[in-house]
């Protein structure tokens, strides 16, 4: 393995624990939203504060984590990156920004403030349309570079319907992916109405999950050849995603482990996410910017990886001990605990 | 080269930073207040100091959630608007970038554990033990960045040569010249402020009416752990002027407005600046060549050895008098109130003396303010010190000016959010309620 590789490897499973505990996080923010709308707030709010509460901080070091990284590991991607996803970027920024401090500001100020859980929920589903942007620019084809600076093209880019289906993958996990994790927690607190509200979110979004999905590798056979084929070549790995797909379905639709469902659909995403990423590979943007061309130097390179072991070293057992704490903690999860916030 | 985007870039990136810095210095300082509190409450077994830390952590939940939501922001601008300084950056200071996120995940971790835990020991010992990791953590995240914007001063551990970076050392670059003074300063007066911003609150409500031993207990507390740091940030600052004096002499000729290179310097306080004539100023003979090498006699290199386009604003001399000024002044005011109490001299309880105090508060977020508006203008024309300069670092995308709308209308929503909430919360459960449901509660248990 080169050091190239590594490092993107790296960055990219953070970037995937940044889509999970992220998914979780806006899909909670926006299913409290739409059960304050329709009335059915009772049954779920209880359930995603007991498990937002104590991690949304942690989520969004995950994508700190990949955007500091990746300028460590690959400093060129700033200069391409950095000029042309102003405007993206900086919308992201700004909804991240107002969905945290108001998150925080409901919590922990005034309990129950309707509007700040619709901007919440609201919020929550734009930042993954914004982000997303980014992985459609880097199929190339919107980023032309004029007088030697990279200049992002937004006609082409709104037009295309690769564009479009990929806001619309993102939303679909989105929901699909907090839905079935919420099913999961939502049973281990013995709640059984919350459960089949869960449940039944989860079945309706699975579908439409799949068929975007599918309906994006369709888009990239006309807009980005090489990757298509790169794709076509490891076949396998999506149809053992495709298959752990069905697996979580199966045993949501049977009504049992679904503990077991969420690990199902975390490998599916594990698997379908890196089966891209690597037939992505070696472009960071096509056809401008390869892993190889904007790699940083050997001693940055190494002092980075030396510096990531030691701090995962620190991380994990301290990750560890949240979810031991508060997710893997029955007492917490059922709420017996008096655990209020200071 | 983009006039209009480089203009564009500086003031947003001024106006993140203002904004960010302000709950940035809260949140490094803060939880190590907590901490002595907690400390404090354990050994005496007061049950005030306890609750102290306990309304402190809950005031700091929201402080917190819009210091990481601005360092987000600020952490992704530098790459949106700085692009080619990131790309030459990334090669040689990834390093603490890096290590920051690291300090700053493990803080949210155990902030959030922290938070949720209140109730679970019956040791609160334990509890203390958890916050351990968030102090260090918000310390140390302060520490990595503030050696970046050290390396941006005092730029090493890498050779230009034809145009490519070569014999690049990520730790050399990290340890440079500027980096002891500068992240001693920042690390120290961050503690000196949050102190000072959290003796303004006890003072303040002392003087709306409350007479309770909780504030007075406060109020003495942080007032002696702000003499601590602002005695300690005094005696940092003079070696910053050491520093400059070796490495940046331009920077400290232009805050001095030390025009001609000479031995036994005159400091230069306040005054103006007419035509080039200093006027109304007060000068304290050989105290800058003091400042600068420890020796009334030794000569300091004046702004007359740079070329014109090499020389800072001027205006920093005002940065720098407002920031000592204060600095000086909460020494004194702190100082004084230790000595008072000590003493039993009834003027530092005085409405006037605690009005002096609640001022205190914002004027050290003022002098946090103007240091950093000091040294990040100070360092003008560059942006990588006598490497690159801040126009050819800027982006080229024409779009700043819109995202500097859109993002001065998010700091001004969270900042006025985040007052609006924190008032909120402290108005509806007053310290007296809250002692006496948590007596009603436990029976007159302690806590």
């Amino acid at each position: 393995m080169t050091l190239e590789i590594i490092g993107i490897f790296v960055l990219w499973t953070f970037l995937f624990g940044y889509l999970i505990v992220a998914s979780i996080d806006f899909g909670a923010g926006f299913f409290n939203a739409y059960s304050l709308l329709t009335g059915r707030q009772r049954i779920l709010t209880n359930i995603i504060q007991r498990y937002l509460s104590p991690v949304w901080e942690v989520t969004n070091v995950f994508l700190v984590f990949f955007f500091v990284g990746i300028i460590g590991f690959f400093p060129k991607t700033a200069f391409y990156y950095g000029t042309t996803l102003l405007i993206p970027a900086s919308i992201g920024l700004i909804l991240l920004a107002i969905r945290g401090s108001y998150y925080a500001f409901e919590t922990y100020g005034s309990r129950g403030h309707k509007g700040y859980s619709f901007m919440y929920g609201i919020a929550g589903l734009f930042i993954p349309a914004a982000l997303s942007i980014v992985l459609t620019i880097s199929e190339g084809g919107f980023v032309y570079m004029i007088n030697d600076s990279p200049t992002l093209d937004y006609v082409a880019l709104f037009r295309s319907p690769l564009t479009w289906s990929i806001v619309v993958l993102s939303l679909t996990s989105v929901l699909y992916i907090s839905s079935v994790f919420l099913t999961w927690y939502a049973n281990k607190a013995g709640d059984l109405e919350a459960t089949r509200l869960m449940r039944k979110y989860a079945l309706i979004w699975a579908l439409p999950t799949i068929i975007t999905a599918g309906g994006i590798m369709v888009e990239l056979r006309s807009h980005n050849q090489e990757h298509y084929e790169n794709m076509v070549d490891i076949w396998w790995a999506f149809a053992l995603s495709l298959l752990l797909f069905i697996g979580t379905v199966w045993l949501l639709w049977s009504r049992r482990n679904y503990g077991i469902a969420f690990g199902l659909l975390a490998g599916q995403f594990l698997i379908a996410f890196f089966a891209y990423g690597f037939s992505h590979l070696p472009y960071l943007l096509y056809p401008h910017l390869t892993i190889y061309d904007s790699f940083t130097n050997e001693a940055m390179a190494i002092a980075l990886i030396v510096a990531f072991i030691a701090g995962l070293a620190l991380l994990i057992p301290s990750l560890y001990l949240l979810l031991r704490l508060f997710l893997f903690n029955k007492d917490y999860v059922r709420g017996k605990k008096e655990d209020n916030h200071a | 080269m983009n006039e209009e985007s480089v203009f564009y870039s500086r003031i947003l990136t001024e106006t993140t930073l203002s904004f960010h810095i302000i709950y940035a210095t809260i949140g490094v300082g803060v939880p190590l207040m907590i901490m002595i509190a907690q400390w404090v409450g354990i050994k005496k077994n007061d049950e005030h100091y306890i609750l102290l830390a306990r309304r402190w952590a809950r005031g700091f939940v929201i402080t917190v959630a819009v210091g990481v939501v601005t360092g987000t922001a600020i952490g992704m601008q530098l790459s949106l608007l700085w692009p080619n300084f990131m790309e030459l950056a990334g090669n040689i200071i990834a390093l603490p970038l890096f290590l920051e996120t690291f300090a700053f995940f493990f803080e949210a971790i155990f902030l959030g554990i922290y938070l949720y835990t209140w109730d679970r020991f019956e040791n609160q010992k334990k509890h203390l033990l958890l916050l351990i990791p968030v102090a260090i953590g918000a310390s140390f995240s302060a520490v990595f960045i503030t050696i970046v914007n050290a390396f941006m001063n005092a730029p090493q551990g890498f050779d230009v040569v034809n145009g490519e970076l070569v014999n690049i050392s990520p730790l050399l670059a990290m340890f440079n010249p500027a980096m002891p003074t500068k992240v001693a300063h920042v690390v120290v007066t961050a503690y000196m402020t949050s102190a000072f911003v959290l003796a303004a609150i006890a003072a303040f409500r002392l003087l709306r009416g409350s007479n309770h031993i909780y504030h007075k207990k406060a109020l003495f507390l942080t007032m002696k752990v702000g003499l601590v740091f602002s005695i300690t940030s005094a005696i940092i600052g003079d070696f910053s002027g050491k520093y400059l004096a070796e490495y940046q002499p331009e920077k400290l000729a232009a805050a001095e407005w030390h025009f001609e290179t000479e031995g036994s310097a005159p400091l230069v306080m306040f005054g103006v600046l007419d035509d080039g004539e200093i006027k109304y100023a007060i000068k304290i003979p050989f105290a800058l060549s003091i400042l600068a090498h420890s020796n009334p006699t030794a000569e300091v290199i004046g702004l007359d050895q740079f070329p014109k386009d090499e020389i800072p604003p001027l205006y920093i001399h005002y940065l720098f008098d407002i920031m000592v000024t204060i600095g000086v002044s909460m020494v004194g005011l702190s100082g004084l109130y230790w000595l008072g109490i000590k003493l039993k001299w009834v003027f530092v309880n005085s409405k006037w003396y605690r009005i002096l105090i609640v001022l205190g508060g914002p004027a050290s977020i003022i002098a946090i303010e103007t240091g950093w508006w000091l040294a990040e203008v100070g360092r003008q024309p560059w942006i990588l010190r006598g490497i690159m300069r801040v126009e050819d670092a800027a982006t080229t995308n024409p779009h700043v000016d819109i995202m500097l709308i859109l993002f001065a209308g998010l700091y001004l929503v969270l900042g006025i959010g985040s007052i609006v909430v924190l008032s909120r919360m402290f108005k509806k459960n007053p310290v007296e309620q809250e002692i006496e449901d948590r007596h009603a509660e436990k029976g007159g248990d302690i806590l």
